[in-house]
């Protein structure tokens, strides 16, 4: 036991069950990782079922797609993947014992994160809103938009199949970033408490696993949603 | 046992138990074992509620007119017993239960990896309960288990959004038993037990696990799915609505079927400590064994289809689904004969965790054989959704798991309380439960091949005798579970102190006082042999 003993920050971060620090890290890293298959089965759900409607309702897809924009998708596709480099620059600093650096990264990644909400509710579901485009609430499409999905033979319940995918896993997402940047603002809390020594980078680490993973999503989403079809025509 | 009055009695060493009182140390505990207990508690009175459900049901069919309830009452009777069930009982029961308490002990470790995750477990578990509970007392669910749609999604008037959130939670409790189970076996194994030396338990449990963490998500979200298309009316299952049902049924029986392997891989971990104990025999195929637990977690995965036959799925699906369905009963059957091998030669004594364990091997035979007939195609079209199915899937989740997990119950009881129950009663208990079960369920067999739908209210008047018998086998059967829980708990206080190891049985949980300290072990154990290591029969003889 004694040689374990670096620093009394690195005895009070074993807990009881551990046998010494490279047994506790390797614990939670593994229950990251599963935890990541049981997140991946989880949207996979969602991903099967989008599969499925997209192969016997194309047409509506594509229609519904052309009703997003895709700039603002590219727009956070970039902020989201930056948030990942911050990540991991924070979890070099974390590991390095970097503590001003840690703190610097882990507020980068947080606002990088709330610039990726903001832009998706501003500039995207508000404007779905009032375009009367948000399935279950108040779907009506109307107008010049009506007309579009009219041209292109999109029949009405299908294209609202299509905007329901893309509430849900959009939704379901940003609400992982949620998550994501609460875990971060204790994280920020503990860092300035000292807490995170190179011994003992776990947190940081963990959630730095969950931040990649929840970009990955992402990185899937994009395309699905937004490029059925290509760039063209859009709004 | 001779070394009985030189161990110190229950009442002076420290252990789990005794550590301290009240109420806050115990809904605020981390330790494995305390949560076994918990989830232990919280089980069996879901258990006495899905029981109660089923015993009305039972009742009612007295009558071929239906003898007790209205037809509307009838479906929320046979939805409650199902989701109360298989949600809050067979899933938990021996995973939440023996899992918990004996994983750490057998690896050797002082608690599971990740001790507030596996209390949130618990908390999880505890709060769909009773969220479901409320559901059903305040109108319940007529859907039934499966949550058929657009039934459940657009037509039905019942407490359906409630009843997911309920099973959403439990089933997030669920991942996070088998999340925890992964870790703990992998990176927390004493000094030399490596993976050929675990106990088949271990290797149960971890194929379990791997079922949970990979096959709950799924439900979650697809129940979730069918609670927004209920309260957003967006078309995901309902045809009328542009959805697909049959994608429902996909999606809910890719998660609903490995979950049976949920409730019957554990039980044949049991069964594999048990056979061995009581025959002081090593196991026969020891690797067999262990890899027919992943190669079943892996099968189960891609039998789905079987369950769809009838639905409207492809031909080819049905083809290649059946054949996926047959080779499952391969290691099923290699578990099987590797138990009785093990029989062969053993100096077997008959205490009750053994009688459960033999009737486990008979029943679970013939719940598996009787899956057979199910996933032949032809065949399937005469008995789909006739109580034929409902016989073949009690034989295996209440022959078979309820068996082994009260088996195992019994076997582990001493080193949970540090009591012993009187064995005679206990086998009777086993008995009863035995000719109860069989009662009840061989008939329906039968009046399933003669046609009789399952789900109806009412029924043809020829079916009444097969009908009252397993009315009255579930009478029997009833009674049976009642014994132990009348001595279990008498001999929490009244019991003769068990000693450390009154079966004389292999394995590090054993070498350990009974009950245990918080922490497990004085020392952490060093492993230097291969599991079930008893004296070869020379050795005895001689």
């Amino acid at each position: 036991m004694v040689e374990h003993q670096h620093s009394t920050a690195a005895v009070h971060a074993l807990a009881h069950q551990f046998d010494d620090l490279e047994q506790q890290h390797e614990a939670s890293n593994l229950g990251m990782w599963i935890f990541l298959a049981t997140e991946v089965m989880f949207f996979g759900g969602l991903f099967a079922a989008y599969t499925v409607y997209r192969h016997q309702y194309f047409a509506a897809f594509e229609a519904g797609s052309r009703l997003l924009d895709w700039r603002f998708g590219a727009t956070n596709t970039a902020v989201l993947i930056c948030s990942s480099l911050t990540m991991a620059l924070g979890v070099h600093a974390a590991q390095l014992g970097k503590r001003k650096a840690l703190i610097v990264f882990l507020i980068l990644t947080m606002i990088l994160g709330l610039a990726f909400l903001g832009t998706k509710l501003t500039f995207e579901w508000s404007h779905d809103w009032a375009e009367h485009l948000v399935p279950g609430l108040n779907w009506a499409p109307q107008g010049e938009i009506l007309s579009r999905l009219q041209e292109a033979h999109a029949p009405l319940p299908q294209v609202e199949l299509f905007m329901f995918f893309y509430f849900g896993m959009t939704g379901l997402h940003a609400l992982h970033m949620v998550v994501g940047i609460g875990l971060m603002i204790v994280l920020v809390i503990l860092a300035r408490a000292g807490k995170f020594t190179p011994e003992n980078p776990n947190p940081i680490e963990m959630s730095g696993l969950y931040w990649h993973f929840v970009d990955i999503v992402w990185i899937f989403l994009f395309p699905l949603l937004y490029l059925i079809g290509g760039l063209a025509s859009s709004q | 046992m001779s070394t009985a009055a030189l161990e110190p009695s229950i009442e002076t060493h420290v252990h789990y138990l005794n550590v301290n009182y009240g109420i806050k140390s115990w809904l605020l505990t981390t330790d494995h074992k305390r949560i076994a207990l918990l989830y232990l508690g919280s089980i069996t009175l879901m258990f006495v509620l899905g029981g109660a459900a089923a015993v009305l049901i039972r009742l009612h069919l007295i009558e071929p007119t239906g003898a007790l309830v209205q037809p509307e009452t009838y479906n929320k009777l046979f939805s409650m017993h199902g989701i109360i069930m298989v949600f809050f009982f067979l899933i938990p029961s021996i995973p939440a239960t023996l899992g918990n308490f004996l994983v750490p002990l057998m690896v050797g470790a002082r608690d599971l990896a990740f001790p507030r995750i596996n209390l949130l477990s618990w908390y999880l578990y505890i709060i769909g309960a009773l969220i479901v509970l409320g559901a059903i007392a305040t109108g319940g669910i007529d859907t039934g288990w499966t949550f058929y749609t657009p039934f459940s999604s657009t037509y039905s008037h019942t407490h359906v959004v409630a009843a997911i959130m309920g099973i959403f939670l439990a089933g997030f409790s669920s991942i996070l038993t088998g999340f925890n189970f992964i870790v703990t076996i992998h990176k927390m194994r004493a000094p030399g037990l490596t993976w050929f030396r675990m106990p088949l338990f271990l290797w149960a449990m971890y194929a379990t696990s791997v079922i949970q963490i990979l096959g709950t998500p799924v439900v979650a979200v697809t129940l979730s799915l069918v609670a927004v298309e209920r309260l957003f009316h967006v078309g995901i299952f309902d045809p009328a609505l542009g959805g697909d049902p049959i994608l429902f049924q996909h999606l809910f029986w890719f998660y609903s079927h490995p979950a049976v392997y949920i409730m019957i891989l554990p039980a044949m971990g049991v069964i594999s400590e048990l056979v061995t104990c009581f025959s002081k025999k090593r196991i026969f195929g020891y690797s067999f064994i262990a890899f027919s637990s992943i190669a079943i977690a892996v099968l189960g995965f891609l039998v789905w289809g079987h369950h769809m036959f009838v639905s409207g799925q492809s031909v080819y699906a049905g083809l290649v689904f059946s054949v996926l369905s047959f080779l499952v009963a391969i290691p099923s059957a290699i578990k099987v004969f590797n138990w009785t091998a093990t029989l062969y030669k053993g100096s077997i004594s008959y205490d009750a965790p053994m009688i459960y364990a033999m009737g486990f091997i008979g029943l679970f035979t013939m719940g598996g054989v009787t899956g057979l007939f199910l996933a032949s195609l032809a065949v399937d079209v005469h008995v789909h959704d006739t109580y034929f199915v409902v016989a073949h899937f009690h034989y295996i989740m209440v022959g078979g798991a309820v068996m082994a997990y009260l088996g195992g119950i019994h076997f582990w009881w001493p080193k949970i309380t540090g009591r012993l129950y009187p064995d005679k009663w206990a086998r009777f208990a086993a008995l009863v439960i035995f000719i109860g079960f069989n009662l009840t369920f061989f008939p329906q067999y039968m009046l399933g091949y003669l046609g009789m739908p399952r789900r109806y209210a009412v029924y043809p008047a020829e079916f009444q005798v097969l009908n009252v018998m397993s009315s009255a086998g579930a009478s029997i059967l009833g009674v049976g579970y009642l014994i132990p829980l009348v001595y279990l708990f008498w001999s929490m206080r009244y019991g003769p102190v068990a000693g450390p190891n009154p079966w004389g049985a292999k394995g590090l949980e054993w070498t350990t006082p009974s009950p245990p300290p918080t922490f497990n072990f004085e020392t952490t154990p060093v492993v230097t042999e291969e599991a079930y290591a008893y004296a070869s029969e020379e050795a005895r003889v001689g």
